[in-house]
């Protein structure tokens, strides 16, 4: 998805040391999400206060119905703010229930249960432990640094949550446990692309932004522990008619909240506030406040408001924005029909909503999607791989593999007795007996990742010419790409900024719809599409992936970070600029694509230490070519050991 | 664990549950691939479809639960056995196995039992997962995030038939015919051509868009939730007829004819979209006489090939980076152009 914007991207003044600038707020909303700053929020964003009550309120659900509503997703960072909340939730769950921490990082094994190596090494059989999941059944889970979970977490997390079981298939045991859990996926996510998994976004019922929350607002909950217990009788009992389902299809469908997941989790949202309030069936109140909690972050458009509504201050709502950089109508891989059907739809909707209070949601959904802090659109993300090891099999000890002490130990475990003379300890002077095929090594992931940043130079009057040929060199490498299992990335410069036009992606669905759209003309802000290229170099390399940078440009900077300074300057700053790529270490290549080979093109190569290539008609199957030379484009040799 | 939603309540994705189906009435078409949005309904009517399924007779006590009718490939553990025990057989349901991601793998092709190496101190094999699978089904949801070690051992296997053991001292083989059942969301992550090609059906599924539609999946799935054993109740018929489509549908198939027209069309098609290799044309030829079989039909038209076309070619297709278009766009842009209306 694209990102439009007027001011320089990448301002160098206004960037603080050794930390990324903070990415634009993307007034589409679409792809990205920001928090903002947490002491001053945004004028037109939603109230502070609403915000913390709504957060209350979702507390208290949770703790109705932990596994019903499957928890929260809180983007905070950690502070004052989000820890009232974890608090809230806390006292307010079932008495007597597992409320546990799990740790980014662990262990497949702890999550989800499997061998207990102590034990079956110190009794010479198999025992199986329980995993965190299957420990917290009945309670919650707290996720600190969710945006960090391995896909495979996710899953698990996922499973858990769709079928409140989890099933074990390891270290030779097979066994299915309970996990009837809630979970609380805490955010702390700031960097573009660094947000929780959708697949478990969309299974939690509540999405919140507590980043615009300051701490001054923040006030204890209204609710005690015992209502909660009296709700939860009256929740489990609440007759669900039909019409009151039909009104929240109706409201899920006029904001564009596809996920099934969602309608369900917003009804079950109606009943609990009706039990809250001791009633026995939902009314339209219990169905607003639910639309609030559940499908209003979610929210992917507005619904058209009266014709008086239309003010000019008003952002116009992001599907209008999206219709206009995604490809045209005939493009199949469009997924929200515009127009036509959506029009007919909304009859539909609208006769089942009761009136008013359309209108009166749809003003919220705009306050806060005018502050980008909704979420729901945010979590989409690639399956991120992190170099880091994938388990270990056997092997032998060679001098280049290393070993996996657990792993070993494991596979020695169950014959100790029998190597033992049938008693544990004895024989080998209470030693483990550990054998030559009981020797694991450890395996890494098979290769390192590649990242290839192209930054295409869209400006003046042959950027559509260049920036077509770009579009076609980049789905050709993308190709490739998918094949390596490596990802692109691409950044747009012109008029006075960068745009991050791809994010890292091996998605070829992703990529080519970011592509077609990339509009062209203006000035050559070279400076800033360099830094754009290093922000996401620098990411890459955090997540221990090389990064390659491929320049489509004529090297004639003529916009630095100045607007008003000039050409030389211009010309200055992307030499600094391209001086710090450098020093990241990352390869580099620059084509030239204006019509002759220039002076200043070449020299901004040597100041990124990139290989020059002239290429006068670059075209897509050159510039491909020109890839090859690259160091390490080609596939690295697999199976490293480090 | 409790019932799986039933197969027969399912609303709307009609191409998945047709694709599921076909392959389950002819396990040599080699699974379904079923790709989409989070929360349409793959892993449900992936589970629904095991509920469905009637039972097999199997060799009692067999871990592989080899077929007592069929002894011509007998197993390890079916070879040891007597004649007469050999045709003991027993009742059970199709196995549907669930291959969950970050499965370790001696859990999947199976591994020393260590049970039994402790207290008896014997060597012997214990089956995993893809000895379970034998004669049914093996489940992947989210099979784009599998492991690549993981992706290999199972290409083998499904190309094989059977799962060869050499590990911690063992040595083993056994049968492991298994339709592969598939699910992911390509957004997150592209699937290893070579296993695509391994899939004999592959279609999409997408969040339902029209209103009626989705008020029905919530109405029904609420009411699932809310009370299971009457949901099941008035589905139970249902089900049971599409149980029985199922079981004559698989018994017919041999008898339905496919005329020489009908695989020239097939051929035709095939040229026409430029898939490679003899498999498209072949699995166009055994889903469309799956097709045939479960509509009741002794004859395989240019009809069928037509309807069983997209899910068996669209991901067959070479992948062509400068096409914007969804593959299966281009079958029916190939369709319409070798069948004129």
């Amino acid at each position: 998805m694209s990102r439009k914007h007027t001011a320089p991207v990448f301002d160098i003044a206004n960037e603080g040391r050794g930390r990324p600038p903070r990415p634009p707020l993307p007034p589409d909303g679409s792809g990205l999400t920001t928090p903002s700053d947490p002491e001053q929020p945004a004028a037109t964003g939603p109230d502070p206060i609403d915000v913390w009550s709504n957060a209350l309120m979702s507390a208290a659900l949770i703790a109705i119905d932990p596994p019903g509503f499957g928890g929260a997703w809180v983007m905070a960072q950690a502070g004052p703010v989000r820890d009232r909340y974890v608090d809230a939730v806390r006292a307010l769950r079932p008495d007597g229930t597992a409320f546990r921490k799990m740790p980014v990082q662990i262990a497949e094994d702890r999550l989800i249960g499997g061998l207990d190596l102590t034990a079956s090494l110190a009794s010479g059989r198999v025992i199986a432990q329980r995993g965190l999941m299957a420990e917290a059944d009945g309670g919650m889970l707290v996720l600190p640094m969710a945006e960090r979970l391995q896909p495979i977490a996710v899953s698990r997390l996922s499973e858990a949550l769709d079928t409140h079981s989890i099933r074990v298939e390891r270290d030779g045991i097979g066994t299915t446990h309970d996990a009837r859990i809630g979970v609380l996926a805490l955010d702390e996510g700031t960097e573009h692309d660094d947000r929780v998994a959708h697949a478990l976004a969309d299974r939690l019922a509540f999405h919140l932004d507590l980043s615009i929350v300051p701490v001054r607002v923040v006030e204890a909950a209204v609710i005690e522990t015992h209502e909660i217990d009296a709700a939860r009788q009256l929740y489990q009992a609440m007759p669900h008619d039909a019409a009151r389902i039909e009104t929240i299809c109706a409201l899920a469908a006029a904001f564009g909240v596809s996920s099934v997941r969602a309608a369900l989790f917003a009804l079950r949202a109606a009943c609990a506030f009706a039990a809250l309030d001791g009633r026995n069936a939902i009314d339209d109140e219990d169905i607003e406040m639910a639309t609030r909690l559940v499908l209003l972050p979610r929210a992917t458009r507005i619904p058209a408001p009266p014709a008086e509504d239309e003010s000019d201050d008003q952002p116009d709502p992001p599907p209008n924005d999206e219709a206009d950089e995604t490809p045209p109508p005939e493009d199949p891989e469009q997924d929200i029909p515009e127009g036509g059907l959506q029009d007919s739809m909304q009859e539909a909707e609208t006769a089942l909503i009761p009136k008013g209070l359309l209108d009166r949601l749809a003003a919220s959904a705009q306050r806060s999607m005018a502050a980008q802090s909704s979420g729901g659109k945010g979590g989409v993300r690639a399956a991120l791989l992190r170099g880091r090891p994938i388990g270990s099999r056997a092997g032998r000890l060679d001098g280049r593999a290393r070993l996996h002490v657990v792993d070993t130990l494991r596979a020695a475990a169950p014959w100790q007795r029998m190597r033992n003379g049938n008693e544990p300890g004895r024989g080998t002077g209470g030693r483990i007996a550990v054998r030559g095929e009981d020797i694991r090594i450890r395996r890494f992931k098979e290769r390192m990742e590649t990242l290839t940043i192209f930054a295409v130079d869209a400006s003046g009057s042959q950027a559509l010419n260049r920036l077509g040929e770009a579009k076609g060199a980049v789905e050709l490498l993308l190709a490739d790409c998918y094949a390596r299992r490596d990802q692109v990335a691409l950044v747009v410069f012109r008029g006075t900024g960068a745009d991050i036009v791809l994010p890292p992606t091996r998605s070829l669905v992703r990529a080519k719809r970011a592509l077609s759209g990339v509009p062209g003309g203006g000035g050559t802000p070279l400076a800033a599409g360099i830094d754009a290229v290093r922000i996401l170099a620098e990411d890459a390399q955090r997540k221990g992936q090389t990064a390659h940078a491929v320049f489509l440009t004529d090297g004639s900077a003529n916009v630095g970070y100045d607007p008003q300074a000039g050409r030389a300057a211009a010309r200055e700053d992307a030499h600094g600029a391209g001086a710090k790529l450098r020093a990241l270490g990352a390869s580099a290549i620059l084509i030239d694509t204006s019509p002759r080979p220039q002076r200043r093109a070449e020299d901004v190569a040597t100041a990124l230490g990139a290989i020059y290539l002239p290429l006068p008609f670059a075209d897509a199957k050159g510039i491909r070519d020109a890839i090859g030379v690259l160091p390490g484009s080609a596939t690295v040799a697999a199976n490293r050991s480090r | 664990m409790a019932a799986p939603f039933p197969f027969s309540a399912i609303v709307g994705q009609d191409d998945m549950k047709q694709a599921l189906l076909i392959a389950a009435v002819d396990p040599a078409i080699g699974g379904v691939l079923v790709l989409g949005d989070r929360g349409t309904g793959k892993s449900t009517a992936v589970r629904a479809l095991a509920a469905l399924l009637p039972k097999m007779a199997a060799v009692k006590g067999c871990p592989y639960h080899c077929d007592p009718a069929k002894p011509a490939d007998p197993c390890e553990y079916c070879t040891t056995m007597a004649e007469d025990d050999r045709a003991k057989s027993a009742k059970i349901p199709v196995p549907v196995v669930d291959l969950p991601l970050g499965a370790t793998e001696d859990r999947v092709v199976g591994a020393l039992d260590i049970e039994k190496a402790l207290t008896r101190g014997e060597k012997s094999f214990q089956p995993g997962l893809l000895a379970q699978a034998n004669r049914g089904f093996l489940y992947i949801d989210e099979v784009n995030l599998l492991e690549d070690h993981l992706v290999d051992l199972l290409l083998d296997v499904a190309a094989s038939g059977e799962n060869v053991v050499e590990r911690e001292g063992l040595s083993v083989r056994h049968p492991a015919r298994f339709v592969l059942v598939g699910s992911g969301n390509p957004e997150e992550g592209e699937l290893r051509p070579q296993l695509m090609d391994r899939f004999g059906l592959s279609v999409d599924v997408r969040t339902p868009e029209d209103l009626k539609t989705r008020i029905e999946v919530v109405r029904r799935r609420d009411a699932f939730e809310r009370n299971p054993a009457e949901f099941l109740d008035k589905t139970r018929r249902k089900d049971a007829a599409i149980r029985r489509k199922l079981v004559a549908a698989a018994a017919r198939l041999d008898d339905v004819d496919v005329p020489d027209s009908a695989l020239e069309t097939a051929a035709r098609l095939c040229i026409a979209l430029g898939t490679d290799g003899l498999r498209g044309e072949l699995t166009l030829m055994r889903a469309a006489r799956a097709l045939t079989a479960l509509e009741s039909r002794d004859q395989v038209t240019d009809a069928d090939i037509r309807a069983v076309a997209p899910m068996v070619l669209s991901h067959r297709l070479r992948r062509d980076p400068l096409d914007d278009s969804r593959p299966v766009v281009r079958v029916e842009r190939a369709l319409a152009e070798l069948f004129p209306a």
